[in-house]
C-alpha cells in the first residue's frame, strides 16, 4: 500500500470508491444541465456574435477599423494575443511542470486547465492571424514554396520564431489533452446509454481498452510528453516577449523581457483557471475534489508569480534609472505619468500589490475573496499588455508621430468577441467532455482520499 | 518430435474489486509459472508491470529519435532557405555560413525538435496500441474502466484449475470462463524434417 504522511491534507474528501469517482466526474455528462449553465452560455454567446460581426467587418474593411494608427500600429490586437497566450501557459505549467514536480493536487484540475490552454491559443491566433492585415495571405507566413520567386520568411526574426513557436505549442497542447482524455472518453463510452453518446464515445475513445501494455506507454507518454513541453511553455513566452525586445523601442529593448513574460503568463494563468474551477465547482457540484486546499495551492502560485513580476517592474525602474539612457527613463516616466498613466497605476494595483493580499490565510482560503482576486489579476495582467505597447508608442523617438490611442468599438467588439468564444467553449467542453481527470484522480484516491487517509492512519496506530 | 498438434486453449477472466488482491493474483499466477496474457484497469496501476512482467516500453527512445530528426530537418530547411538558396542582405550582412548565423536558428531548431518528437511519439502510441477512430473497444468487459481489474488468461486444461484456484483464494469477485479457441499447430522448422 502506497500510503503518505498523515499530515498531508486529504485531496479527495468524503468516503469515495473508484465508482462514486465514476458517477462524479460522469454526472454533468448523463444528466441535463443546470439553468445557470444555459444562462451562461447564451450570454457568451452573444459576446461571440458581436466578435464574428467585428472579425467579418475588419476582414471587409481592413484593419483601419480599429483604432490603431501612424504611431500606435500595435495596439489592441497584439495586447490581446500577449494575454490570450499568457493565460494559456497555466495550462500546460499545472500538466507539464507539476507532473514532472510528482504534485498530486494538479489531478483535480489539470484536465480544465489544459482545455483552457487549448481555447485561450485560439482565442490568440485570432489576433496573430488578423492583425497581419491580408489575412488570407496567412499562409506566407510559413516557409512555403511558392510562385513569387525566392521568396523565404526572415529566420532571423523573432516574429517567426513566434509562428513556429505558437504553432508547435498549440499542436502540441491539443495531443497532451487528447492522450489524456483518451481513457475517460473510454469510461463514458462503457457507461452511457444512449445510442448516439455510445457512438459519440466510441468514436472519440479510439478504441481504448485498458489495458497493462497500454498503460504503461500511456504513462511513459504522458510523462516524456510533460518532459517536452516544460521547455516549450518557457520558450513560447520567451518568444512572445522577444517580439519586443528585439527592436530598438525604449522600454522594449530590454533583456529582463523573457523571464519576466513568462513569470506574468504564469501569473494571469493561474487566475484564469481559479476563476474558471470556481465556476465548474460550483455548477457541477465537484466540491469533494477540488477543495479548499487546492484553491490555497492555487493562490500560493499566484502570490509566487505576483511577486516576481512585481519585482520586474520595480528592476525595469530601477534600470532605466541606472542605464543612464535618457530614452529609457523617458519611457517609463511617460508611463507611469503620461497621458496613459491610468493604466499604468491600474496595472501596478492590479498585479503587484492586489495578490498580496494572499499572505493573510483567511483571503487565500475563502472562495468568494480568491473569485474576485482572480479577476482582478487578469485585469490587471490585460493592462500590463496594452502599457507595455500603447503609451510606449504613443511617444516614440519622433515627437511629430507622438499620437494617442482610443480603441474602436470593433477592437472591443473582437475582444469580447474572443472572450464570449472562449467561454462557450470551455462551457461545451465542461458539458460533454469530463472535466476531471478520473483515470488519475483514481490512482491518488488510495493515498490521498480522506476516508483511505483516515483509515490507513487508525490501521497504523492499532499495529 | 511427435508431429505437431492443435492445442486448446481456454480463456479465463479473473475481476477483482481493487487493485491490490489483483496485484497479488499476479504475483501468484506468474510464480506457479502461468503466463498473464493482460490485465484491463480503469486507471494505471502501480508495479503491475513488475507483477506480470512486462519489460519497459521503448517510446521514449522513439521520441528522442523523432526529436533528433526534426533538429536534423529545421536545420537543413533553415541552412537551404537562408543561406544556400537566397541569402537575405540586412544592412550588408547577408548569411555567408550557417555556421556564423546559426544563433538566430537556434529558437526554431528547437520548437522543430519538440514538435518532432511530441508528434512522432503520440502518433506511435496511438498506431502501436492501435488507438485509430472506429476502433473497436478493447477491453473484454466494460465495467474495467470503471471501477473493476480485470485479469485476462489463455489457459491450457492443466493450468485452468490451478489459475482458478489462484484466482479464487486471492479474492477475485468473479472468475468467468469465456469459452475457448483452437490453436493451430506451429509448424516449426525442426518439426517440418
Amino acid at each position: 500500500m502506497h500510503a503518505e504522511s498523515e499530515i498531508r491534507v486529504p485531496l479527495i474528501l468524503g468516503n469515495k470508491s473508484y465508482r462514486q469517482i465514476t458517477d462524479d466526474i460522469i454526472r454533468p455528462i448523463e444528466a441535463k444541465p443546470a439553468k445557470g449553465w444555459y444562462t451562461l452560455v447564451t450570454i457568451f454567446s452573444l459576446c461571440f456574435l458581436w466578435g464574428i460581426f467585428s472579425l467579418a467587418y475588419t476582414i471587409g474593411i481592413g484593419i483601419g477599423a480599429w483604432g490603431n494608427n501612424n504611431g500606435v500600429d500595435w495596439a489592441w490586437d497584439i495586447t490581446n494575443f500577449v494575454w490570450w497566450i499568457g493565460i494559456g501557459h497555466a495550462g500546460t505549467l499545472i500538466s507539464a511542470v507539476l507532473l514532472l514536480f510528482r504534485q498530486k493536487w494538479r489531478m483535480a484540475i489539470n484536465r480544465s486547465a489544459e482545455a483552457m490552454t487549448i481555447f485561450a491559443v485560439l482565442c490568440a491566433a485570432i489576433f496573430v492571424l488578423l492583425h497581419t492585415g491580408r489575412p488570407w495571405l496567412d499562409y506566407m507566413l510559413f516557409p512555403l514554396p511558392n510562385q513569387f520567386g525566392s521568396l523565404w520568411p526572415n529566420f532571423n526574426s523573432p516574429l517567426l520564431w513566434d509562428v513556429f513557436a505558437v504553432s508547435t505549442y498549440a499542436t502540441v497542447s491539443i495531443v497532451f489533452w487528447y492522450t489524456g482524455l483518451v481513457p475517460d472518453f473510454a469510461m463514458i463510452r462503457d457507461r452511457v446509454i444512449k445510442p448516439w453518446q455510445k457512438k459519440f464515445y466510441g468514436l472519440l475513445s479510439l478504441g481504448w481498452g485498458g489495458g497493462a501494455r497500454h498503460w504503461s506507454r500511456f504513462e511513459e507518454v504522458s510523462l516524456v510528453l510533460a518532459g517536452l513541453s516544460t521547455p516549450l511553455v518557457f520558450s513560447v513566452h520567451s518568444i512572445v516577449s522577444m517580439d519586443f525586445a528585439t527592436s530598438i523601442v525604449p522600454g522594449w529593448h530590454t533583456t529582463i523581457f523573457p523571464p519576466y513574460f513568462v513569470s506574468g503568463a504564469v501569473f494571469s494563468g493561474f487566475a484564469m483557471v481559479l476563476t474558471l474551477m470556481l465556476v465548474v465547482r460550483k455548477i457541477y457540484k465537484l466540491e469533494a475534489y477540488l477543495t479548499i486546499k487546492h484553491i490555497e495551492y492555487m493562490n500560493i502560485v499566484i502570490i509566487v508569480t505576483g511577486s516576481i513580476v512585481g519585482v520586474a517592474y520595480l528592476t525595469e525602474l530601477f534600470i532605466a534609472w541606472y542605464s543612464g539612457v535618457e530614452w529609457e527613463q523617458y519611457a517609463f516616466l511617460n508611463r507611469a505619468t503620461g497621458p496613459l498613466a491610468w493604466s499604468y497605476w491600474a496595472m501596478m494595483t492590479c498585479n503587484v500589490i492586489s495578490p498580496q493580499l494572499f499572505w493573510f490565510k483567511k483571503i487565500r482560503t475563502s472562495i468568494v475573496a480568491t473569485f474576485i482576486l482572480s479577476i482582478v489579476v487578469n485585469i490587471g495582467m490585460w493592462f500590463e499588455r496594452f502599457v507595455i505597447i500603447v503609451p510606449t508608442l504613443c511617444r516614440t523617438f519622433l515627437p511629430s508621430t507622438w499620437n494617442t490611442f482610443t480603441p474602436s468599438f470593433i477592437d472591443i467588439g473582437i475582444f469580447v468577441g474572443t472572450i464570449g468564444m472562449f467561454g462557450m467553449l470551455f462551457l461545451l467542453f465542461s458539458r460533454f467532455f469530463p472535466v476531471i481527470a478520473q483515470a488519475e484522480i483514481k490512482t491518488i484516491l488510495k493515498s490521498s482520499g480522506e476516508q483511505q487517509k483516515k483509515d490507513a492512519a487508525s490501521h497504523h496506530t492499532h499495529a | 518430435m511427435g508431429s505437431p498438434v492443435a492445442k486448446t486453449k481456454y480463456i479465463v477472466h479473473g475481476i477483482f474489486n481493487d487493485e491490490v488482491p489483483m496485484l497479488d493474483a499476479c504475483r501468484k499466477l506468474r510464480s506457479s509459472g502461468i503466463r498473464i496474457k493482460d490485465v484491463f484497469s480503469p486507471m494505471p496501476v502501480h508495479g503491475l508491470d513488475d507483477a506480470i512482467g512486462l519489460p519497459r516500453t521503448r517510446i521514449a527512445i522513439c521520441s528522442f529519435i523523432y526529436g533528433l530528426i526534426g533538429m536534423s530537418l529545421a536545420t537543413l530547411m533553415m541552412w537551404y532557405m537562408m543561406v544556400s538558396d537566397w541569402p537575405i542582405d540586412i544592412g550588408g550582412k547577408p548569411n555567408w555560413s550557417y555556421y556564423l548565423a546559426v544563433p538566430a536558428f537556434i529558437p526554431i531548431t528547437f520548437e522543430a525538435t519538440i514538435f518532432c518528437a511530441a508528434h512522432g511519439m503520440v502518433l506511435t502510441f496511438y498506431l502501436r496500441c492501435w488507438l485509430v477512430p472506429g476502433a473497436k473497444a478493447k477491453n473484454p468487459d466494460p465495467r474495467t474502466t470503471d471501477d473493476k481489474f480485470l485479469i485476462y488468461l489463455e489457459l491450457t486444461e492443466q493450468q485452468s484449475l490451478k489459475a482458478q484456484e489462484i484466482l479464487k483464494t486471492s479474492g477475485a469477485e468473479e472468475i468467468n470462463q469465456k469459452g475457448s479457441f483452437i490453436v493451430p499447430p506451429a509448424y516449426t522448422l525442426e518439426e517440418a524434417h
